[in-house]
């Protein structure tokens, strides 16, 4: 199998679905001849052409919008938003258009479009190219969210997203777009939606990470595996859906349960994830279940390790979680 | 030569005589001081911009985004304000900052994002702004500021203020819902506000073609019910008079302007992104012949203000004020943790005090080696 960058399975993905079904376009800033300012879409403009790889002009809400009247008219179109901090002149069309449209034709049209968007800070990008704003998505029913964290995982899922029938936010994390690599199957192959991945088996605790937050995660477990704490890592891939059983039956193990991501903490996706462990496990929980993400403050550019809920916080919560008695 | 009424657009030629504005300066023509003022102030800029790119390349910046082909479009406009008008810029604008009395090493500071930046550290580098120079703080998000500026003009009308705000944006910016709502906006409220367009040829990697199929973006002002103009931008005489004539007009309560500057970005569109990839060599060798900083030499050598045997002073001196600034800001600690989760609130709320206390107990347990990282 070939060892791919999860920007170079992205990559991988949309080239092996535009091969085999021509109604697959894609459509963004920048994404033609130039390949996409994180070249996810290398290569493609110059296989299939400007008819199904757009450079389109700068407005999200257009990208968005038309995205939706192609897929209606049986397109199936992957619309790139250069980063999800720029997603919000497309908001509505997202959260108004695309996430009701089936619901208030009562299924007599559908837009299946994947809106791909890189995410996740890290790289030095300030307020506006570090943002995690996935659960606002979550909130919006009608959209699936996914944000994978392997190589293998993006291109799974990205061919996974492109055969379903629903819209999908499809969040890609950007730190790791090269960091992350790993072998991924040639040609055409899925990795189910709704399906959590479990990373590390432990019996003491449960870390509920996703996107650049697994690795993190992992790197804590590693550390409180050398303190004698065993960690279950969970990496939940799908955040919409979400995985349930995965999770209850994680929780329901090991008592304890620690949620990462770098999104703010309050009403972020770790808040529902909290609510839904206790309405389901209360009798087995031994512990808080135990937030630790971005603070509730816009994301700082000099200040952005001291903001991201890297390895160190994760374990620090872990060792809390860990340690707790009522 | 006033613009044309009922929105008919015109052409600004290179070195056209002043239009017959009666703002700034005591009108649109600018005084061999002033160009003078103006040259100083766009060979700084240049400076700057070099350093700054060098610096980014060396790892001691994270970020960048130059003006560099931009000075005469960006300061030439600029130059046409009043002190206490207010400027809405894009990314390429800071330099109106220093034109306007900024000094320069709170200015390095923004871009090291250290404990002398104004703005804590907060922003990318080349998101300056600051309030006592009337610069509103830009996001990184392409034409929102537009309307803001709008509803900024209008409010010092209802305030009865006389002042204009002054709106940059670039080609790709016009493609925006914003530019939509702040163009409409303008005209309706009749509001004293410039919109500054910097046409530069290119969104990153994208042509001024694949934004609109428009002759021009000056003419789109025709459909709002205001004048458009395009000037050449890289002739700092043409833009500050068509934005004198412009700022003018606002202030006397004759509305909005439009003005398409054109111009070239000559580098990358910032420090992450590489141009050769999407565009022909030559296109950027032809533009660089009309330098706009060479030109203004060759008039002020025109008309007898300058000799060439003075820019290696010049350029010494500025490399020296640069150097001296960046030596300074860098002697600077770095911006405090606890800073983190300050100015959210004007009050703080119990989240992020709790939070304030928690990062502080983390920072003290175990630090983690901040690893320096790629920037966007
Ligand atoms: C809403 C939004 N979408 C996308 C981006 C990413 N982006 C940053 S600059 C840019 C191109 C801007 O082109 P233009 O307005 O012509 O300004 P220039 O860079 O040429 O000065 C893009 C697409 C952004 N910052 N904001
Ligand atoms: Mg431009």
């Amino acid at each position: 199998m070939p060892v791919l960058t999860l920007v170079q399975a992205i990559n991988d993905a949309l080239r092996v679905a535009m091969r085999s079904d021509g109604r697959v376009v894609v459509l963004g800033e920048d994404v033609g001849k130039f390949g996409g300012v994180f070249r996810a879409t290398a290569g493609l403009y110059e296989e299939f052409g400007p008819e199904r790889v757009v450079d389109t002009p700068l407005s999200e809400g257009g990208i968005i919008g038309a995205a939706i009247g192609m897929a209606m008219y049986g397109l199936r179109p992957v619309a790139e938003i250069q980063f999800s901090d720029f997603i919000y002149p497309g908001f509505d069309q997202i959260v108004n258009e695309l996430a009701k449209l089936r619901y208030r034709s009562a299924g007599q049209y559908a837009a299946p479009v994947v809106v791909r968007t890189p995410f996740g800070g890290g790289i030095k990008g300030g307020l506006y190219h570090s943002q995690s704003p996935e659960a606002l998505f979550v909130h919006t029913p009608g959209l699936k969210v996914v944000a994978p964290s392997t190589p293998s995982d993006a291109k799974g899922m990205l061919l996974s997203a492109l055969k379903g029938e629903d819209p999908i936010i499809f969040f890609e994390p950007k730190r790791i777009y090269r960091a992350a690599r790993g072998e991924v199957p040639e040609g055409d192959f899925q990795v189910p939606l709704g399906k959590a991945r479990t990373v590390r088996e432990g019996r003491h605790l449960t870390v509920i990470a996703y996107g650049a937050s697994v690795e993190e995660a992992s790197q804590a477990a590693d550390q409180a595996a050398s303190e004698g704490i065993e960690c279950e890592l969970i990496d939940l891939r799908t955040l919409w859906p979400l995985d349930i059983d995965c999770v209850v039956e994680s929780a329901k193990k090991t008592g304890r349960v620690v949620v990462v991501h770098e999104a703010p903490r309050t009403c972020g996706l770790g808040a529902e994830i909290s609510a839904l462990i206790q309405e389901r496990c209360f009798v087995h929980l031994e512990a808080p279940v135990r937030r630790v993400t971005g603070w509730d403050t816009p994301f700082p550019y000099a200040l952005e390790q001291e903001y991201l809920p890297g390895a160190a916080r994760i374990l620090r919560g872990v060792e809390e979680t860990a340690w707790f008695v009522a | 030569m006033g613009l044309a009424q009922n929105g008919a657009t015109r052409e600004v030629a290179a070195g056209a005589p002043p239009g017959k504005g009666k703002e700034a300066r005591g009108g649109p023509m600018l005084s061999g001081e002033d160009l003078l003022r103006l040259y100083l102030a766009m060979v700084l800029v240049r400076v700057l911009d070099q350093r700054m790119m060098t610096l980014q390349r060396q790892g001691r910046v994270g970020f960048y985004g130059a003006c560099t082909g931009q000075e005469a479009a960006c300061l030439g406009s600029a130059y046409a304000l009043r002190e206490n008008d207010w400027i809405f810029p894009s990314l390429r604008e800071g330099g109106a900052m220093l034109l306007r009395g900024f000094p320069l090493l709170p200015y390095v500071c923004q871009v090291l994002g250290n404990s002398g930046d104004p703005t804590k550290g907060r922003q990318m580098p080349s998101h300056q702004s600051a309030r006592s120079v009337r610069q509103v703080s830009w996001s990184s998000c392409i034409g929102t500021q537009l309307p803001q500026a709008v509803g900024a003009a209008w409010a010092a009308r209802r305030q009865g203020d006389e002042l204009v705000a002054l709106a940059y944006l670039g080609d790709g910016a016009t493609s925006s819902g914003d530019f939509h709502a702040a163009m409409n906006f303008a005209g309706v409220l009749r509001a004293p506000v410039v919109f500054l367009c910097q046409n530069n040829h290119w969104s990153i990697s994208l042509p001024t073609s694949r934004q609109t199929a428009s002759e021009s973006i000056a003419i789109k002002a025709v459909a709002y019910g205001f004048p458009g103009a395009k000037v050449d931008g890289n002739d700092v005489e043409a833009v500050y008079a068509a934005t004198a004539e412009a700022v003018a007009r606002a202030r006397a309560g004759g509305g909005p302007t439009l003005i398409e500057a054109e111009t070239y970005r000559i580098g990358a569109h910032s420090s992450s992104d590489d141009p050769t990839r999407y565009r022909d060599p030559a296109e950027v060798e032809a533009w660089m012949a009309k330098d706009p900083i060479d030109r203004l030499r060759h008039r002020l050598e025109g008309l007898g203000l300058w000799e060439a045997g003075r820019e290696a002073a010049l350029q010494a001196e500025l490399q020296a004020q640069v150097a001296a600034a960046i030596e300074q800001a860098e002697a600077l600690p770095k911006v405090a943790p606890e800073t983190l989760f300050d100015d959210v609130y004007a009050e703080e709320p119990w989240n992020l005090s709790e939070q304030r206390r928690e990062l502080t107990r983390g920072l003290a347990a175990r630090r983690r080696p901040s690893e320096p990282s790629k920037a966007v």
